[in-house]
């Protein structure tokens, strides 16, 4: 059986997880509420164009799909090098 | 440029488009033969013996998400309301972080072949797996119904084919995959769909911008020359923003609900590769969606709104509509075989989950409570993917000319109210308990369900009521909200000892995996077994 240190280290380690999970979502939903918020009430911001035919609402709305990828990808980096690394001790 | 559909070839028996879906459906049936020989097992049947890889889960993830429906609305939608496209593009997209960041982990680390199993680990199984299967199902009944609907006008339209004929076609085809090659077969066939689709769509992005020297830029401003400036801002579907805000919850907290996609987490070995995987997808998709803004304003400017619209209303032919201009008759044919085979791949996905729900969480759980011995489970669970494709077909038949859009929103609102809030609390909440799960479950679907048929979709557009007790086209907004409430208040009501004093048993296993609970001598099973260590029956403590 395993000691208390481990389930320690473990109980550490959920709470982290779920921490960094909980502030990632927070980044993707207001990163995404706030380019609904804008295409619901700020209209002729989003039409203005930044040079002719790129709008600011097209570029803010790429960008929200690349900071899903970014934020995902922030997490793997995370996931792969801390918490896997503690897990692999765990198990040992 | 000749922006006219005289001389169009869509809606005639098109040679090319004919080869290729013949092609498709020769080698995704190989595919099927192989992966039959492999499939002896309900492991292998339901996640394919957890061998696929990230990269393959990736795309296949990408490919039960990129459906028609995505493809050819989103282009259609770009091309005749220009900006709006995009706000579905987006909403469709960033469900996937949240996937990611709280679900797919865990789930691997749970479950075994459907979302229940994590949700029931520490709850009674009967009462949870049932209510379960009532969401995952209605669920899948409403996706297949959207699909089969889509399908038939799609075919119809594309290849000229009847509707019914086509249904049949799309049926048969997907009940062979899943009957013969379970989840092997299934998944692969979605990684080549994947694969042709992201290959088709990126092709024809190229051919279009080659027309513009290759900036995206000089193709809005030649789509805002022709439609004026404000194709490129907010348009007339934002009209209420609460609207689009509810619309926006569901997208994001469906995906994290939706059946199909949920159980290819089980397809992977192990938590890493369930996280990594949801990462090339998120990647995948994101650019698909990219791609396909690109060519519904290219089909605006290369084809024109007024021949759009004229061959369909709903502007679905935009895309297939573009290839034709740029490409001529083979690529029409190519993209018209490559949105069949997408329908293919996704009925059959949605197809296998309903079929994990019926044998796995009822029929083995609820029925059986643990004991139906494997080879009379891989029965009840082909029998069970016949009867669904069976039923697709018929529904698919009895929907003809239904408006399919407000089935889609019903899926995505049910899956989000019904499956994603006990999903959640069940891995994060100590308190939660058996009551609060089935409440929860059973609030999402029957309240999402209830919304849908008294707002102005069904009321107005269905019914031709003059108003509509519900002002929300989708529900999310008030669904979600309260499913976690019912769930959150039936808890506290119920207290349920020992699915709290298990809650450390959950802990450690959602994060550390099947492999730690302490020496466990594992047994040198065959190749694809399953992982020991996984309850086949509620354990003991």
């Amino acid at each position: 059986m395993y000691g208390n240190s481990k389930d320690d280290v473990l109980k550490a380690l959920a709470a982290a997880r779920w921490r960094v999970a909980g502030a990632l979502t927070v980044a993707m939903l207001v990163t995404y509420l706030g380019f609904i918020l804008l295409v619901a009430f700020n209209r002729p911001l989003m039409g203005r164009q930044l040079i002719p035919g790129l709008s600011i609402g097209i570029v803010l709305g790429a960008v929200t799909i690349l900071v899903a990828w970014v934020l995902t990808g922030i997490y793997i980096l995370w996931a792969n090098r801390k918490y896997d690394h503690v897990l692999d001790e765990l198990r040992r | 440029m000749n922006p006219s559909t005289a001389g169009s070839q869509l809606g005639q028996p098109n040679t090319t488009a004919i080869v290729f879906f013949l092609l498709f459906v020769g080698i995704t049936l190989a595919i099927t033969y192989w992966a039959a020989r492999r499939t002896k097992t309900t492991s292998e049947f339901f996640a394919a013996g957890g061998n696929i890889s990230a990269v393959q889960n990736g795309f296949a993830l990408a490919g039960d998400f990129m459906s028609a429906a995505s493809f050819l609305g989103i282009a259609g939608l770009v091309a005749t309301s220009g900006f709006d496209g995009l706000i579905y593009s987006v909403g469709w997209l960033v469900g996937w972080p949240v996937v990611t960041f709280l679900i797919a982990e865990p789930l691997r680390n749970l479950g075994k072949y459907t979302f229940a199993d994590a949700v029931a680990y520490r709850l009674k199984q009967t009462p949870v797996r049932l209510s379960a299967a009532v969401g995952t199902l209605t669920v899948v009944i409403f996706y297949l119904i959207a699909q089969m609907v889509g399908a038939g006008n799609l075919i119809h339209l594309l290849f000229g084919l009847s509707y019914e004929m086509a249904v049949i076609i799309v049926g048969a085809v997907m009940i062979l995959y899943v009957l013969f090659g379970g989840m092997i077969a299934t998944t692969w066939v979605q990684i080549v769909k994947a694969v042709l689709l992201l290959g088709g769509a990126s092709a024809l992005a190229v051919a279009v911008l080659w027309k513009f020297g290759m900036n995206p830029a000089a193709l809005f401003s030649e789509a805002a020359r022709m439609y004026g400036p404000e194709v490129l801002a907010p348009g007339k579907l934002v009209a209420n923003p609460l609207e689009t805000i509810s619309l926006g919850v569901a997208l994001m907290f469906g995906t994290a609900g939706l059946p199909h996609i949920l159980m290819r987490f089980y397809t992977v070995p192990d938590a890493k590769a369930a996280r990594t995987s949801v990462f090339y997808a998120t990647g995948l998709i994101g650019f698909f969606y990219l791609v396909t803004f690109v060519l519904g304003f290219g089909a605006a400017v290369l084809v024109g709104r007024q021949g759009i619209t004229a061959v369909d209303k709903g502007g679905n032919m935009a895309a297939p509509m573009l290839a034709e201009v740029v490409g001529g008759t083979g690529f029409l044919g190519f993209i018209s075989a490559v949105s069949f085979a997408t329908i293919l791949a996704v009925v059959a996905g949605l197809t296998l989950s309903g079929a994990a729900a019926l044998s796995h969480d009822l029929w083995s759980h609820v029925v059986r409570k643990g004991h139906a011995p494997e080879s009379e489970q891989l029965k009840v669970a082909r029998l069970a993917s016949l009867l669904l494709g069976v039923l697709a077909v018929i529904l698919g038949v009895v929907f003809k000319g239904q408006n399919v859009a407000f089935m889609v929103g019903l899926a995505f609102a049910i899956a989000a109210s019904a499956n994603f809030p006990a999903l959640l609390l069940s891995m994060l909440w100590k308190g939660f308990t058996t009551r609060g799960a089935v409440a929860s479950m059973l609030t999402g679907a029957f309240s999402a369900v209830l919304l849908i048929f008294l707002s102005p979709t069904v009321q107005v557009e269905l019914l031709g009521n003059a108003s509509a007790p519900f002002p929300l086209k989708n529900p999310g907004l008030v669904t979600i909200p309260l499913s976690f409430l019912v769930g959150w208040v039936v808890s506290l009501l119920s207290p349920e000892d020992e699915a709290s004093r298990r809650f450390a048993e959950v802990q450690h296993r959602m994060h550390v995996g099947a492999l730690l609970p302490p020496p466990v001598v594992t047994p040198p099973g065959p190749a694809g077994s399953v992982p020991p260590g996984i309850p086949e029956a509620p354990r003991k403590v």
